[in-house]
């Protein structure tokens, strides 16, 4: 079928916009990483393997990404979960919509402003100094892995709660019901109804947290002071001050591969955890 | 569970009213209240680097968000009208801009651009003659760009969720009762698919506004609010920050009330 005029007009700035602002740059991109270095940083052409091959120089970021990633996706899911749980299943619904709305108006703030919020509360003159006064010594919390993860729960928490709880809120009550009647006790019900119904949720959560975190710049540059930093603070390192594009676009194309790999595979090992069921998909 | 529920509250509440409580801070030192005063309001609202950034990044917000919402609504309207490959391939690329982490678009951006700028200023130079030769740079066009890109796939989504609920029915009825498909669309289809719209737009701006990732690359010399507050945290912790932050958050909870107001009215 052919688009009719109305249809190409309207189509047509977006698909421009797309084809310039997206398309081209990822293209660029992916160039770029089989280029070699300039003299004074830049880009010239060549086709090498050489950014590929010493990618391993930058494997600190890639572990940390790696590990603290997917431990602060955990994390913020076993926090959300029995908030959202609360929420759908036991608030009072006079309260509920205020409650979710709670939830979000952190979200609707700068992480910035929030992440300067906790150097302030886990900095040397914050908590450290009133722990202190009652006399339990001075611990160190901000530039530690502690404190990125409590700026990663804290950035990203809203976004684990809501699909749960759109997920929870849809349960059908009778089910739950049915399960008491016929005898089993409320942790049964819960590992074999509530959760199983509920893993279309954790699955959204869980993949948009996880594909933001791995991402990330802010919340390691601010609270981990550059002792613990992610792929995300390496590109800016490589861009910005190093000036060393074909290699950093090495690093940024295989973050997008390595996060697309993960995504499939968490999906695919969700899906047969639900018994191959439709509903657990991302989007 | 409900201590729990309680505890998780304050866990989301108290970082934003310290950040609120400090702001209100008499003395220099950002650590330690000592009393009340409105001082740094005053400082803040009287800095130049603060009122142009804030002033540059309304005017990025305003214009991305703006061009985000008209191109993205024609382009979910338009796409209910396209099937087969062509729907397939345009359904990925929305995907794919929502999806690539931040930093990597405004990475790939930035080096898109610098060549294309490089390739381009030399012929733009020969052109507009020597003595004051008009040349394509990083700044606002690239920001508006950028983040133009990310909030139009946003309101492609929503828009097209929208669309997609809506009641044929009356679109056929207008239809058969010979109005053009033009008014059919100006009476109809816009009216149903507004809060939608409204909603896109709404958060475009929050997200241009609140961006700082993709503006960190390809700001060029031009500095955002977002941009101001890191370079400002990395010089040291100052109550200006606070200001700042209890502003802003004010100004998005109005906005986000005003327009929650606005939609319950539409619906009634």
């Amino acid at each position: 079928m052919r688009p009719s005029l109305r249809t190409t007009l309207f189509l047509a700035p977006a698909t421009a916009w797309l084809l310039c602002m997206l398309v081209l740059p990822l293209v660029v991109v992916v160039v770029f990483s089989f280029g070699e270095r300039g003299g004074a940083g830049g880009y010239v052409p060549a086709f090498t393997f050489e950014n590929y091959a010493n990618l391993g120089a930058r494997w600190a970021a890639f572990r940390n990404t790696l590990t603290l990633a997917p431990f602060g996706t955990l994390l913020c899911l076993l926090i959300a979960y029995p908030l959202a749980y609360y929420l759908a299943q036991k608030a009072s619904p006079r309260w509920r919509t205020l409650l979710l709305i709670l939830v979000i108006v952190p979200f609707w703030t700068s992480i910035l402003i929030r992440s300067y919020a906790w150097i302030q509360i886990l900095g040397g003159n914050g908590l450290p100094r009133l722990i202190g006064e009652f006399g339990f010594g001075r611990p160190r919390f901000i530039n530690t892995p502690f404190a990125v993860m409590v700026g990663i729960v804290y950035g990203y928490l809203p976004l684990m709660v809501f699909p749960i709880y759109v997920a929870l809120e849809k349960l059908d009550r009778r089910l739950l019901e049915a399960s008491s009647d016929l005898g089993s006790p409320p942790w049964r019900t819960f590992l074999q109804v509530t959760l199983p119904l509920s893993l279309a949720g954790v699955a959204t959560g869980s993949m948009l947290v996880f594909i933001l975190l791995m991402g990330e710049f802010l919340i390691p540059q601010l609270l981990g002071g550059g002792k613990v930093f992610f792929i995300g603070n390496a590109l800016v390192d490589l861009f910005l001050q190093s000036r060393n594009w074909p290699f950093g676009a090495a690093l940024a194309a295989t973050l997008v591969l390595v996060m697309l790999v993960t995504v499939t595979l968490y999906l695919r090992s969700l899906r047969r955890l639900s018994g191959g069921r439709d509903d657990v998909a991302l989007m | 569970m409900r201590l729990y529920a309680l505890a998780v509250y304050l866990f989301l509440y108290i970082p934003i009213g310290v950040i609120a409580l400090f702001s209100f801070n008499a003395g220099r030192h950002a650590a330690q209240f000592s009393g009340f005063s409105l001082q740094w309001y005053g400082k803040t609202l009287a800095n130049p680097f603060v009122v142009g950034a804030f002033k540059t990044s309304f005017t990025v917000a305003i214009s991305s968000a703006l061009l985000a919402t008209l191109f993205g609504t024609l382009a979910a309207v338009a796409l209910q009208g396209v099937r087969g490959r062509l729907r397939l391939l345009y359904d990925a690329l929305v995907y794919v801009a929502l999806m690539v982490p931040g930093i990597v678009i405004g990475i790939a951006t930035l080096i898109a651009l610098v060549t294309v700028f490089d390739t381009l200023n030399p012929f733009l130079a020969t052109l507009t003659g020597p003595d004051n030769p008009f040349q394509l740079g990083l700044g606002k066009g690239s920001l508006i760009a950028a983040h133009g890109l990310f909030t139009m796939a946003l309101v492609i989504i929503i828009v097209r969720a929208r669309l997609q609920g809506m009641d044929r029915s009356l679109l056929e009825a207008s239809a058969d009762l010979g109005a053009p498909p033009m008014r059919s669309f100006l009476q109809i289809t816009l009216p149903q698919i507004a809060p939608a719209v409204m909603a896109g737009f709404l958060l475009a701006f929050t997200f241009s506004f609140d961006d700082f990732i993709i503006a960190f690359f390809v700001a060029g010399s031009e500095t955002t609010l977002p941009i101001y507050v890191f370079s400002s945290i990395r010089r040291g912790v100052t109550p200006e920050i606070n200001v700042i932050g209890t502003l802003v958050m004010a100004a998005s909870l109005i906005s986000l009330i005003t327009a929650q107001v606005i939609m319950r009215r539409r619906s009634h």
